[in-house]
């Protein structure tokens, strides 16, 4: 007789996390599969559409790309903290705010034409992300308020802002009083990087991120220490790693990231503050990093998937007609699926040969 | 011969590749106060398990009252009259006394109270019934644990190392408790490693070892030391006779300390006096909840305190961390091995890191891998710490073999103060030989060394002096020649005076 | 009196929603369940409430099909970090994304349709009183159904044998598994309740409150929830306080601009928020108080 037994694994194993994802992603198909049925639309058509379809023309490779780099940018910072058990949910706001602040400095500098214009707009960017976060942060290590609450308030402010800005001080006074900002200039805007495409160079900022965080991730010390607060809060306490540090370090990070993502949005494909500058990449960013195995190359990985779900939902609502509501479902299966395989990260499967008795 | 109530034969239970249970016969008869005897890891527990339906046997048979029966959980063991008091209690801290049977007990609250009441007074387990667990001593959450068993009318009762959390004079009156018990004609299984208890209570003992009966013996009729043969299969070597301490300078000073802990049931630390010094082993007796984890934070310097406090070679240390302390030889050994002395989910090459960092393994905040991995191979060589290597993750390792890597870890940094929180506990014979040795080593050499334990055998074996706390305070120091297990136990129940008298 | 009338009957039925949710978030997080979904489910109860009441025409019905959605999303959430021992809030994120997903799909068709409005109780008599009457008396039934759960919650929870194994469960799972407890019945059992709680207040909003269904109205109400668990240090009667007390925010927004003064609307939008931040901090900093409130367990995974 046998039967599958479920046992920890001894050591860490390296393939586990990709076997994982991989898993999640099968389940992820077959979850999708369902749903345009349900929509009354052949499955393999719909799958085609979403997993296919975006990879066979430049256009759409450009879009994935486009799309990727936010995600990337995002997930990378997020899973930092993650690693450290601190929940940073607000990226979407840190995004907001990283917008705002580039989208000031190409208002105010405009047709200067400096070459320093758009590095500005980078730093300020990054700076306005890490100051929303640091707020969660500072009211975490002092009031020890919950940052996963605090950060997800804070994207709410943060839309209101943005919302007061464009439609007030940083309106385009001869935009027939649409909420959005002038047009920005050429020196405020990051270069395309394939022609016919409107992928651009922001994404070289997220490939950058990520070599960062590979090199950090495997050999520095912060990095190490703020696992150990992560896995074992105990182990940390008595090894003498600040908390408060972890917290800090983590958010500022974080937020940092996403406030560059933000410029990209700004610098990039809208070219102008308005009041929709995300379609949610702060929340996708979380089950970028998640999937990924908070691993930097696994979330590179994860971050081209997810970008081809977002597009893939474009090209399904044109070419099926399906809505494009089926690109949260899908990114919420995603999830669920991961978490759910995830067990297999710690425990393994065996297969028991049991004597009979 | 009556017949037994409980018969066991032939269980095995396999666990990956160990064989905790290797064809087990075990009977337990009515009225008898039954011992089951073994260091850890000889499948005591296992067995329990087995008993109590928190763990199915691969293979035997057990047969209760008469009837083969398959108990498939706690609730089915104790529908058909099986009860257990664990080593730890599973009690609700936030609930009351009466509340925390009530989970297990059927009937009205009233009615509850009525019945703790009168059982309390007929086997001398005095509880307050609406008392919040919190605020109790750990002898009384142990009789309330025993309280909830009898009130669901077993007819036998295991109790799994009940006298390890106990004062001396508490073993007593749990003793009464427990003959009163068998004289009406309950079963009782009694889980210990200590013979002399052993021999003073029980009818029979069942002598395990690696997952097998070596033996069931009247124990009355056995000496301690036939009974440790069996139980560990060869005679284990004594001590050395070890050179009387030469201890003069001291190095590491508590003064006046006071601390209100951040877990508001946990007792607060007041007017605190230790002096440690070179050469010597100094022992912390108590029984846990006392405030030794709180003592043993402020010292590791997790907890900051104001600077004079505590004092390292003359240094006014208290607002310093756990890293200034260990870079000036103060090292720590924590009780909780995985989560604190080690991150359970990290490999061993990770763990040596966690407090050895500093010693030639990072340079410009950064890891050099390689060294790292090379001093964790090291670390596991030194104590012969069993393990598939430095990639092996912290919780695989056996508790006693990830407290060897632990020790020896600390150990390799050459401290000058070492601390040390119940440095054997729940480790097999063998690992807590080993460590045992390695601290007289050390003390050997002159390093300074503080142990807490609850084990007032462990302490009197290896200490120098004595202190003993009681609800956050802690008592002047005795040379552990000059006092004995009788009036430790009183000052462990809070009588400091008589052991003040014994030193003179 | 009007401005008075207003604020009062306004508060009742703007806190009915966060009142359904938070109790059953709050009977969740006391056996030990930290479900973050709330917005999701809250989305979702929302869309199918509304849906299933234009399709069938009954409120009641709405209001069921709403119910058992959250409870079979929450459902999800228990099966992940009770079989799976996934994390706990990573769960209730991905919970919270699909939510907003599938509240976005069953809506969909339904964008910009409006209902009557679940109608007021008829009171009779009472509802006459001046001055009381459209104060207390002219609201819809759920308002009053919300405050009987208060109680009943507070009934269930402290009075109660299941009450009493819930907190215990809450405190420490392993504890309760060793006296036989079954505790992982219990706590997705717990869990179920408040994702179906978390749909009916998702519901309200769509069919009595508002009364439409547009995508993004929960408006982090769900959070707004989670939080206030924590304000309520985790006893009914402060939490359903709280949900009052924000209850009457979001009404501030309406009277000062029906007052006229001249404060930017983003900033009236962000009022909740805002004020959900500063009071996090208020409460948050005394962690003693915190500490000994709190289910022990909350959010740890549990390993049998």
């Amino acid at each position: 007789m046998a039967r599958l037994a479920l046992e920890p694994r001894e050591t860490n194993s390296i393939i586990a996390p990709i076997q994982v994802a991989a898993l999640a992603l099968v389940m992820t198909l077959i979850g999708g599969a369902v749903l345009f049925a349900i929509y009354g639309v052949s499955p393999l058509r719909g799958l085609h559409a979403v997993f296919v379809e975006p990879l066979l023309t430049t256009y759409g490779i450009g879009e994935v790309l486009l799309k990727m780099a936010p995600l990337l940018l995002i997930a990378q910072g997020l899973a930092i903290g993650f690693r450290a058990q601190v929940w940073n949910i607000g990226a979407e706001g840190q995004l907001i705010l990283g917008a705002i602040a580039a989208s000031a400095l190409a208002i105010w500098f405009d047709g200067t034409g400096s070459p320093l214009l758009l590095p500005a707009m980078i730093v300020a960017g990054m700076l306005a992300g890490m100051a929303w976060a640091g707020i969660a942060a500072f009211l975490r290590t002092q009031f020890n308020a919950n940052e996963i609450l605090v950060t997800f308030m804070l994207t709410s402010v943060a839309l209101q802002l943005l919302y007061y800005l464009v439609t007030g001080p940083m309106k385009d006074p001869m935009g027939f009083n649409f909420p959005q900002s002038i047009s920005f200039g050429q020196s405020a805007l990051f270069p395309t990087i394939i022609d016919g495409t409107r992928a651009n160079a922001s994404l070289y900022l997220g490939l950058v991120a990520t070599a960062v965080a590979v090199i950090f991730v495997r050999y520095s010390f912060a990095s190490y220490k703020l696992s150990v607060g992560g896995l074992a809060p105990g182990a940390a306490f008595y090894a003498g790693f600040s908390s408060k540090r972890a917290i800090w370090i983590a958010l500022l990070v974080s937020g940092g990231a996403a406030g560059l993502a933000g410029v990209g949005e700004v610098a990039g494909p809208l070219g102008q503050l308005q009041r929709n500058i995300s379609p949610g990449y702060g929340y996708a960013g979380i089950i970028v990093a998640v999937l990924g195995g908070l691993n930097p190359i696994g979330i590179l990985f994860a971050s081209a998937i997810m970008a081809l779900v977002y597009v893939g939902g474009d090209f399904a609502l044109l070419s099926v007609g399906v809505p494009d509501a089926v690109t949260g479902i899908l990114q919420g299966i995603l999830l669920i699926s991961y978490l759910a395989c995830s067990l297999l990260l710690t425990m393994r499967l065996r297969l028991v040969r049991e004597a009979p008795v | 011969m009556a017949d037994p109530i409980l018969n066991i034969s032939g269980v095995t239970k396999i666990y990956g590749r160990t064989v905790a249970n290797d064809a087990v016969d075990f009977q337990v008869e009515t009225g008898q106060i039954h011992a089951v005897l073994g260091e850890n890891g000889a499948g005591k527990s296992t067995l329990m398990k087995v008993i109590y339906g928190v763990v199915k046997p691969d293979a035997g048979t057990v047969s209760w009252q008469g009837e083969t029966v398959d108990i498939a959980s706690p609730a089915e063991a104790r529908r058909l009259g099986i009860g257990m008091v664990f080593q730890h209690f599973s009690l609700f801290e936030t609930l009351t006394v009466t509340e925390n049977i009530s989970l297990a007990v059927e009937g009205s609250k009233a009615e509850l109270t009525a019945r703790i009441r009168s059982a309390s007074e007929r086997f001398g387990l005095e509880v307050e019934p609406d008392a919040r667990v919190h605020a109790l001593t750990v002898g009384e959450r142990q009789r309330i644990e025993i309280l909830r068993c009898i009130l669901q009318e077993p007819k036998l009762i295991i109790l799994d190392e009940p006298t390890s959390v106990l004062p001396p004079q508490g073993i007593a009156k749990l003793f009464e408790t427990l003959k009163t018990l068998a004289a009406e004609g309950i079963a009782v299984v009694f889980i210990s490693h200590k013979l002399d208890e052993i021999r003073a209570l029980c009818d029979t003992a069942t002598i395990m070892r690696g997952g097998r009966v070596v033996g069931v013996v009247n124990p009355a009729e056995e000496t301690s030391k036939s009974l440790t043969q069996m139980m560990i299969g060869q005679e284990i070597a004594e001590f050395g006779t070890r050179a009387p301490a030469t201890a003069s300078r001291e190095i590491l000073r508590v003064e006046g300390l006071d601390h209100v802990p951040e877990d508001p049931y946990a007792p607060r630390l007041s007017g605190l006096e230790l002096s440690l010094r070179s050469g010597e082993i100094l022992g912390i007796a108590g029984v846990s909840g006392n405030g030794q984890g709180a003592l043993m934070r402020v010292l590791a310097g997790e907890i900051p305190t104001p600077p004079d406090t505590v004092i390292l070679q003359g240094e006014a240390i208290g607002a310093t961390g756990p890293e200034a302390r260990r870079r000036k030889g103060l090292h720590f050994i924590p009780e909780e091995r995985l989560g604190r002395g080690a991150v359970p989910g990290h490999s061993l090459a990770e763990n040596v890191g966690l407090t050895t960092f500093h010693s030639g393994l990072l340079s410009s905040g950064f890891l050099n891998l390689r060294k790292r991995r090379a001093r964790a191979a090291e670390t596991i060589e030194k104590m012969d710490v069993r393990c598939s290597g430095p990639d092996a993750a912290a919780q695989s390792l056996s508790g006693g073999n990830l407290q060897k890597f632990i020790v020896s870890r600390e150990m390799a940094l050459s401290p000058q103060v070492l601390i040390a929180e119940q440095p054997t506990w729940g480790v097999d014979v063998g690992a807590a030989a080993a460590i045992r040795q390695r601290l007289l080593d050390l003390r050997a050499q002159g390093v300074a060394v503080l142990i807490v334990s609850e084990e007032l055998e462990e302490l009197m074996e290896i200490c120098d002096r004595i202190q003993v706390m009681f609800r956050g305070r802690l008592s002047p120091a005795v040379a552990a020649g000059q006092t004995d297990i009788d009036h430790i136990g009183l000052a462990m129940a809070g009588d400091f005076d008589e052991l003040e008298a014994t030193h003179g | 009196m009007d401005v008075l009338i207003f604020m009062v009957s306004g508060t009742l039925a703007a806190a009915t929603a966060l009142i359904f949710a938070a109790m059953g978030e709050l009977v969740a997080e006391k056996s030990g369940m930290l479900n973050l979904g709330i917005e999701g489910m809250m989305a979702t109860g929302a869309a199918m409430g509304f849906v299933a009441a234009t399709v069938s025409g009954s409120y009641t019905v709405g209001f069921l099909a709403a119910a058992v959605l959250g409870a079979l999303l929450s459902a999800v959430f228990a099966v992940l970090t009770l079989v799976f021992r996934a994390n706990q809030t990573a769960s209730g994120l991905a919970i919270g994304i699909l939510g907003l997903g599938l509240s976005s799909a069953i809506g969909k068709k339904f964008e910009s349709m409006t209902l009557p409005g679940v109608p007021d109780l008829p009171l009779g008599p009472l509802a006459q009183i001046p001055v009381i009457g459209p104060m207390f008396f002219q609201l819809d039934v759920m308002v009053y159904l919300s405050i009987v759960l208060v109680f009943a919650t507070w009934y269930m929870l402290n009075r109660t044998r299941l009450g009493l194994t819930i907190r215990a469960v809450g405190e420490s799972p392993e504890n309760a598994h060793a006296l036989g407890l079954p505790v992982l019945w219990i706590r997705a059992g717990c869990v179920a309740f408040g994702g179906a709680m978390a749909g009916i207040g998702g519901a309200y909003m769509s069919t009595a409150y508002t009364p439409l269904w547009a995508e993004g109205m929960i408006a982090g109400r769900g959070w707004i929830v989670v939080a206030l668990t924590v304000f309520g240090t985790w006893m009914v009667p402060r939490v359903a306080f709280g949900a009052y007390l924000f209850g009457s925010i979001s009404l501030l927004e309406l009277s000062i601009q029906a007052l006229g003064v001249n404060v930017p609307s983003q900033l009236m939008s962000a009022l909740p928020y805002l004020v959900t931040i500063f009071m996090l901090a208020l409460i948050s900093r005394n962690t003693l108080f915190i500490r000994l409130n709190s289910p022990a367990s909350l959010g740890a995974t549990f390993r049998l």
